[in-house]
């Protein structure tokens, strides 16, 4: 093996104190890049909670819809013309919207209805961890999320609570199913969703369709645009991306999440590339030596390069450490921080190319060193 | 091909700038043969160690030619400079310059690292340079655990190793007490005698000058005598060229 890489770990470790420095510069820097991302994913991830776990093939929409919290109408009547069609296995009407929710306590929260619909396919409650949905098709009953327990003031299946002024009894429970609006969901069937936001008998806020497992999807999406007039018809790959890039980028939430990380890189990037300066004009007679030895410049870089991908290794691992532990600690929270493979190897590569440029100031130090100032002294 | 290894031909040297400028070489000859240790001595600031640096590719004269081991080293850049040295050259420093957090071994490996030689085989040579300099029981001793004699025999290993054609050593007894002094010199001419290097010792010190095969004196950046020393080496030693 090299010496380069003795040499680099020697240069590295000999200065604990500097090394302790850049570690935390570069855990620093990664982490909160690390956290950014992961907000962005969980983020990105969340706002199309919904969507995800309807499985309908097409959503039609009122025309300029951002997203599935839109409060923008259409007309319901389209529904019945598309139920009809051929290829057309079901369409329902979805209903939300906000809505006032009084505890016992006589406290009022707001809260987003979703008009659940029992089919197969269409849009419930998920991770169901107590009661039954199938009650939700009764009277007035309701199924929360027990992370909304406190601000509800509910406490189990049975409990009570007002919206708009109707008793409402709890029937079933889920569990994660959060709102990154921090306003909590609260599944009701199709009718009382309309008398609770408001929302006329012929209009809805959209319309999933389900189509029948041997249709053209080609050509039932386009003879449902045809139908449509001013309503959009999008698929559920369409739907969630439009949702996701409306709340990332037409909110300015991912520029700023971004706008983090890249405070992030730059940070960590000016840390680790002062304390490798610093290094390097610390052990610049050593440089010097080497290039009086005959050294090519290559193999100076090569040390500079050893030394940077060295900090990065190990601040990495430490930072990966840290958000292994940030993640499981924001794990049950309203917005979780989502690591994936794929973000991990890409923090990595940054990482990485984040040390290596560090090493430029010190590389361009080290070629400008004069071999002979070895001997004249 | 003449005999010489290095060989210098009205060489000028300006250092500095402006009102700095100081001539330090105003048109040196000077050439080095295989098997000849030659003493370059001199009054403190006549251009010694700017000779040397010149001879060794570190410096480049301000007009004249160096000419190492048949090739010419004008026009050269850095790299080149670098590369003449490394394939050449062995350098000694009168304040060792070993690399403190490396081990004695570790530093004469270096030599053979920068040239693209790992693994077993480099440390082998490595530590045989050791033992012919009588330190191998020290070879995993850090510099700051060794007598400055025993420093200078490390950096004696580490300009060996890598067989240079040329020695060059600056003040090589400069900081070492007289017994070390000897055993430094003694190495050093073993080496040109020996094994048939050209070794140049720039020097001060009287003490050294029985190892001498030719003295030069240099005052003001010129040459202004040469003469044999006092071995009993013949002037012109064989001429078998000798490789490791
Ligand atoms: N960088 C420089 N700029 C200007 N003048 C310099 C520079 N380096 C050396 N000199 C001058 O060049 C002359 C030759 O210096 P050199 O170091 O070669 O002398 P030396 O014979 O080795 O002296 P010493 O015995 O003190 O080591 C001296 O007058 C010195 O002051
Ligand atoms: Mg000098």
């Amino acid at each position: 093996m090299s010496l380069v890489l003795t040499l680099a770990s020697r240069n590295l470790f000999h200065d604990r104190l500097r090394f302790v420095a850049t570690m935390v510069g570069i855990v620093f820097s990664v982490v909160l890049v690390m956290i950014q991302m992961g907000l962005f994913l969980g983020f990105g991830r969340m706002v199309t909670t919904m969507i995800d776990h309807a499985s309908a093939d097409f959503w039609i929409l009122p025309k300029g819809a951002k997203c599935f919290e839109d409060p923008s109408l259409l007309d319901v009547k389209l529904r019945d013309r598309v139920a009809t069609m051929e290829g057309v296995s079901w369409a329902v009407p979805l209903v939300i919207g906000f809505s006032d929710w009084r505890l016992e306590s006589g406290e009022v929260t707001p809260v987003f209805i979703v008009s659940a619909d029992l089919r197969d396919g269409s849009l419930q409650p998920f991770n169901v961890v107590d009661g039954n949905v199938q009650a939700l098709t009764q009277g007035a009953n309701v199924a929360v999320d027990r992370s909304y327990f406190d601000r509800l003031g509910v406490s189990s299946v049975g409990s009570t609570a007002e919206i708009r002024g109707r008793k409402v009894r709890v029937v079933a429970i889920t569990d994660g199913i959060r709102s990154f609006a921090t306003t909590p969901y609260v599944f009701v069937d199709l009718k009382n969703a309309r008398n609770y936001t408001g929302t006329p008998r012929d209009r809805a806020s959209s319309v999933l369709v389900r189509l029948k497992d041997d249709a053209d999807r080609e050509k039932v999406l386009s003879a449902i645009r045809a139908e449509a007039g001013d309503a959009e018809v999008l698929t559920s790959d369409d739907f969630r991306s439009r949702s996701r890039s409306f709340w990332l980028f037409g909110t300015g939430a991912g520029a700023a999440l971004f706008a983090g990380a890249l405070l992030g890189v730059i940070v960590g990037t000016v840390i680790v590339a002062q304390t490798l300066y610093s290094s390097t004009k610390d052990h610049l007679s050593e440089f010097a030596t080497l290039r009086a030895m005959g050294s090519s410049n290559a193999y100076i870089y090569g040390v500079i390069i050893y030394q940077a991908l060295i900090n990065a290794v190990v601040g990495f691992a430490i930072a990966a450490g840290i958000g292994f532990i940030v993640v499981q600690m924001t794990a049950k929270s309203a917005l979780p921080i989502v690591i994936t493979p794929w973000l991990m190897a890409a923090l990595f590569a940054l990482t990485v190319v984040m040390c290596v440029a560090s090493g430029i100031g010190a590389i361009i130090r080290v070629v400008r060193i004069d071999p002979a100032t070895v001997f004249m002294r | 091909m003449n005999d010489y290894v290095v060989e210098a031909k009205s060489v000028e040297k300006t250092l500095g700038r402006g009102a700095g400028e100081v001539q330090a070489l105003r048109g040196v000859d000077l050439a080095l043969r295989r098997g000849e240790l030659t003493l370059l001595m001199g009054p403190s600031g006549s251009g010694k160690t700017t000779l040397l640096l010149v001879l060794g590719c570190m410096l480049t004269p301000s007009s004249g030619s160096v000419t190492v081991c048949g090739t010419p080293t004008a026009g050269a850049d850095k790299e080149a400079l670098a590369r003449i040295r490394r394939e050449h050259v062995g350098f000694v420093f009168q304040s060792y310059h070993l690399f403190p957090t490396l081990t004695a071994a570790q530093n004469v490996q270096l030599a053979l690292d920068i040239r693209g030689e790992h693994g077993r085989r480099a440390a082998e040579k490595s530590r045989e340079a050791l033992a012919m300099v009588g330190l191998e029981p020290k070879a995993n001793s850090l510099p700051g655990g060794l007598s400055g004699g025993e420093q200078q025999r490390v950096a004696i290993a580490r300009a060996l190793v890598a067989n240079p054609s040329v020695v060059l050593a600056d003040e090589p007894t400069g900081a070492l007490d007289g017994k070390n002094g000897q055993t430094i010199m003694r190495i050093l001419a073993d080496t040109a005698h020996e094994r048939e290097r050209a070794v140049l010792v720039v020097t001060h010190d009287p003490r050294v000058v029985p190892y001498a095969d030719r003295i030069v004196e240099i005052e003001d950046g010129l040459i202004v005598q040469e003469r044999p020393g006092e071995t009993d080496r013949p002037r012109m030693p064989k001429t078998v060229p000798f490789r490791m």
